[in-house]
């Protein structure tokens, strides 16, 4: 039961990435590449769209995570409370960005939405990175100081950062060199997925130019992702034994480096939306990968006083999860039909329909 | 410790408060839309589906201001309730999941198609998606106030030798007494705010003599829902709410009706008063004998307990607000079925459209029926102290242990600046799709 509520809130959460991931992706792009109103308009257009539509699988997650691993949620929401915070508000930005600049003419108005928008995009793709490198790096659960606990159960709180901002401190923070690198992969990730999400949906005249960079961007993505795969080792030397445990795990980093060989060819590419199925590809490899190599633990514990959370001892009573079954399996179906039929009615470029009044 | 709960309880009380303005609308007003929507189908006449299409504008604006003060909502209780989502999560999650799946997918879906497809869809369809925000957005508050009414009154579980509350009974979580009552009157309550918007919209433009066909259509409808919602707020659903109150929580009832005696007969309504917390009475008071036993139990001379029956720690901590919050509730509620009375008579008459006096005070009344609900959910959740499940878990056992107090009041000090904003930016754009009116096709 764990296992299988464990997979669906992976897949809704990387399903989220990849379709809230293009709309970050464009406010990256836009708050860099944008100069015209036309092509700032489209672009705003293509993530403004269905950004609310997106943003129900975040909440699913979130709502499910809190049923299904109702421990977890607690722990984690109250141990990262700051930068949950942060996110939080970012979210706000962006929301309000995409929905409110359209409703006045005049361009100092646009202006400041587009800024928010951008650049609450660039962050909120750095921070949810920053997340994820705290997840594999780990954290001091109980809060241990000289072998004590100081917090009761698994609990813990981190700062935003230490003074030393090393990912090898025993009382390490939100942000330290891993995770800032993991952080700029995400955002590297995330742009080009955007950028290839401006290409398949919209005739924007920077088109041909977001190809030059889609390339020069992934090379940084490249090299940043096997940097920090060595740094990886260091932290947890079980990181590759669950991949040579279960071969067919191993299909997830074959996914992961499809995509991003495959961005490589992204000026070669006929069909306009090639690039994002390869950019997909990167996105739901990656967190899959990551999930797998930690499997089954969901926050590794950096000292040897308290045990590492798992989704054994995180997990809600067995009757809670049978019953959610019943109507979980329900709404995934509801929510996943409502995903492919919305995509088949709105296929080909957006530039014609309606956005904004 | 005591600092702490009281730094996040204010910032849960801030942000609900502000969050709530929002759905409170959203419900009642999709309602409304869908009305004029049906009677565009049965008639074919225009005006009414451009009605119900300016009254969508508003509608998107405040639902992303729901949306994007309703994920804070989800999230602190994680943040700044981790014991309390720790020990309960399992039976609050369910409904609270469930309201993610259902509800804001089916409203945030088919909210956009009603939007842009109109012509995509034809009518049929373009109803029927409207229905379906409509009944995402009711159903988003029949499994919230399911989540509450587990709160309020816990049902289907039991509690394990850790301390965790476990779920033995899914159904029991929507057979619970507190919430067809609860859900009920939350729902008229929120077609009172949402008739009241649209009658002051439409007063407003009867006055102005702008957009005179549509300020009639609007008034008239907002009147005559707004009537009927006033009434059904008061009868049935807040009355039966009153009697679980008293049933299940008698020592919020006790304080809500400012009984701080137990009589020896028959128990007393105060119509107005002022809790005096050191002498432990009301201050002028004004007060009617008797009613009260027969409002609460049809029996003039029954005896209701008050306040000095309770031992001091199962009291509401802050009685004078829930006291004042639950008379300002009905003394609004009064007042709304008073002028509603007024209007719809002068509607029947035809002399409503002239009256200047009674459409200024339709146009001044709506921030009224948002201030009553507000101070009805703070007697909800005044009451229910001291406890966050009520009988079982106090407040003080549910908050964050590693949060600290500066953390907390950090992050109150950050959504007040950001709400304040998206406050300002609502009003703007609301006045402005007022401003422009039903016609207004172009930009
Ligand atoms: C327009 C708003 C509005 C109006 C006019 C009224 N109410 Fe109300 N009331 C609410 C809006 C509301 C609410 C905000 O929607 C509450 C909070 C919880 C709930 O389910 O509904 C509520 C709760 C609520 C409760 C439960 C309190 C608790 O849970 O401890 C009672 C006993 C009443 N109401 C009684 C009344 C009575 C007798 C009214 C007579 C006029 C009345 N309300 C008018
Ligand atoms: C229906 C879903 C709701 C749920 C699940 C809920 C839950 C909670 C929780 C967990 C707390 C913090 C713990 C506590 O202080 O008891 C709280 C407090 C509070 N809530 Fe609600 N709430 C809901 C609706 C509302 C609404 C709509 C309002 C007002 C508009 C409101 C007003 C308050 C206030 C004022 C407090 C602070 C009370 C105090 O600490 O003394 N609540 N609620
Ligand atoms: C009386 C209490 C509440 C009612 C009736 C209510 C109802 C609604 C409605 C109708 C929406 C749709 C957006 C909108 O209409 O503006 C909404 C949004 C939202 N609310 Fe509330 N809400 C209440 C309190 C809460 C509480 C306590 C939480 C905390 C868990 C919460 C979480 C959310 C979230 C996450 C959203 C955005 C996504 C969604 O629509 O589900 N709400 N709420």
């Amino acid at each position: 039961m764990e296992i299988f509520w464990y997979i669906i809130i992976a897949v809704i959460m990387a399903v989220f990435f990849i379709l809230d991931g293009y709309d970050f992706g464009a406010g990256i792009i836009h708050l860099f590449m944008a100069k015209k109103e036309e092509d700032k308009l489209v672009i705003a257009k293509s993530a403004g769209l269905f950004w609310d539509a997106n943003e129900v699988w975040f909440v699913v997650a979130g709502g499910l995570l809190f049923m299904a691993f109702p421990t977890y949620y607690s722990i984690v929401f109250s141990g990262f409370y700051l930068p949950l915070m942060i996110i939080l508000w970012l979210m706000i930005f962006r929301a309000i960005g995409l929905e409110f600049r359209n409703q006045f003419r005049y361009q100092m108005w646009k202006d400041i939405w587009d800024k928010a928008f951008g650049i609450s995009s660039l962050l909120l793709a750095l921070f949810f990175g920053v997340g994820l490198g705290n997840v594999v790096r780990g954290v001091n659960i109980g809060g241990v100081e000289n072998g004590v606990s100081l917090y009761e159960n698994s609990y813990f709180f981190l700062p935003l950062w230490n003074p030393e901002f090393s990912p090898l401190n025993n009382h390490p923070g939100i942000f330290d060199w891993f995770t800032i690198i993991i952080g700029v992969i995400s955002v590297l990730t995330i742009a080009i997925h955007g950028a290839n999400w401006i290409i398949y949906k919209t005739n924007s005249t920077i088109n041909e130019k977001l190809k030059t960079t889609i390339v020069r961007l992934n090379i940084a993505l490249l090299i940043l992702t096997l940097f920090s795969l060595n740094f990886w080792r260091n932290l947890h030397n079980s990181f590759f034994d669950n991949f040579w445990d279960n071969w067919f795990l191993l299909l997830f980093p074959i996914i992961f480096f499809t995509g991003i060989i495959g961005t490589f060819f992204v000026k070669k590419f006929k069909k306009s939306g090639h690039g994002f199925m390869f950019s997909t590809m990167v996105i739901l490899g990656g967190i899959t990968s990551t999930l797998a190599s930690l499997f089954p633990i969901i926050m590794p514990s950096r000292n040897n006083v308290n045990d590492d959370l798992t989704i054994y001892n995180m997990a809600a009573e067995n009757y809670e999860l049978t019953t959610a079954l019943s109507w979980g399996i329900v709404g995934v179906i509801l929510m996943t039909t409502y995903l492919i039929v919305r995509l088949r009615l709105t296929r080909g470029k957006i530039d014609d329909m309606e956005y904004g009044h | 410790m005591e600092d702490i709960i009281f730094y996040d309880r204010l910032q849960f009380a801030f942000t609900i408060t502000f969050h709530y303005i929002f759905p409170q609308l959203t419900m009642g007003l999709s309602l409304l839309i869908v009305f004029f929507k049906w009677k565009f189908l049965r008639t074919s006449t225009e005006k009414y589906n451009n009605a119900a299409k300016f009254l969508m504008k508003i509608f998107a604006i405040n639902f992303t201001m729901g949306v994007i003060t309703g994920i804070p909502m989800e999230f602190q209780f994680g943040t700044n309730w981790a014991k309390f989502s720790e020990l309960t999560g399992g039976i609050i999650g369910q409904t609270l999941a469930m309201e993610g799946l259902f509800s804001f997918f089916l409203e945030s879906s088919f909210l956009a198609l009603f939007i842009f497809g109109e012509k995509l869809m034809g009518q049929k369809l373009h109803f029927l998606t409207g229905f379906l925000v409509f009944l995402g957005s009711w159903a988003s508050g029949y499994l919230i106030l399911a989540t509450n009414s587990w709160m309020q009154h816990p049902v289907g579980f039991e509690i394990l030798e850790n301390g965790k509350y476990v779920l033995s009974n899914f159904s029991a979580l929507f057979s619970n007494p507190w919430l067809l009552p609860s859900f009920l009157h939350n729902q008229m309550a929120s077609l009172v705010t949402s008739s009241f918007v649209v009658a002051s919209i439409g007063a407003f433009y009867v006055l102005r003599e702008k957009h005179l066909e549509y300020g009639k259509l609007l008034l008239k409808t907002g009147v005559i829902f707004g009537l009927i919602a006033s009434l059904l707020v008061a009868f049935p659903t807040g009355d039966w709410n009153a009697k679980n109150v008293a049933k299940y929580q008698p020592a919020a009832f006790a304080a809500m009706e400012g009984i701080f005696e137990t009589e020896h007969a028959g128990a007393e309504i105060v119509l107005v008063g002022q809790p005096n917390m050191r002498e432990k009475k009301l201050d002028n008071k004004l007060a009617v004998p008797n009613i009260l036993s027969f409002l609460t139990y049809q029996d003039w001379g029954k005896q209701i307990k008050g306040m000095d029956k309770f031992a001091e720690d199962e009291l509401p901590d802050n009685i004078p607000a829930l006291y004042y919050s639950y008379h300002i509730m009905v003394g609004l509620g009064t007042i709304f079925i008073g002028i509603m009375f007024l209007a719809a008579f002068l509607l029947w008459r035809k002399k409503l459209f002239t009256f200047k006096p009674v459409l200024w005070a339709i146009m001044l009344l709506a921030p009224f029926p948002y201030i009553a609900n507000i101070t009805g959910w703070y007697t909800a959740e005044l009451g229910r102290q001291p406890y966050l499940v009520y009988g079982y878990l106090k407040t003080a056992d549910g908050v964050s242990p590693t949060v600290s107090s500066g953390n907390t009041l950090f992050t109150l000090m950050g959504f007040i600046g950001i709400y304040l904003l998206l406050g300002l930016l609502f009003l703007l754009l609301v006045g402005k799709t007022i401003h422009e009116g039903p016609n207004n096709k172009s930009h």
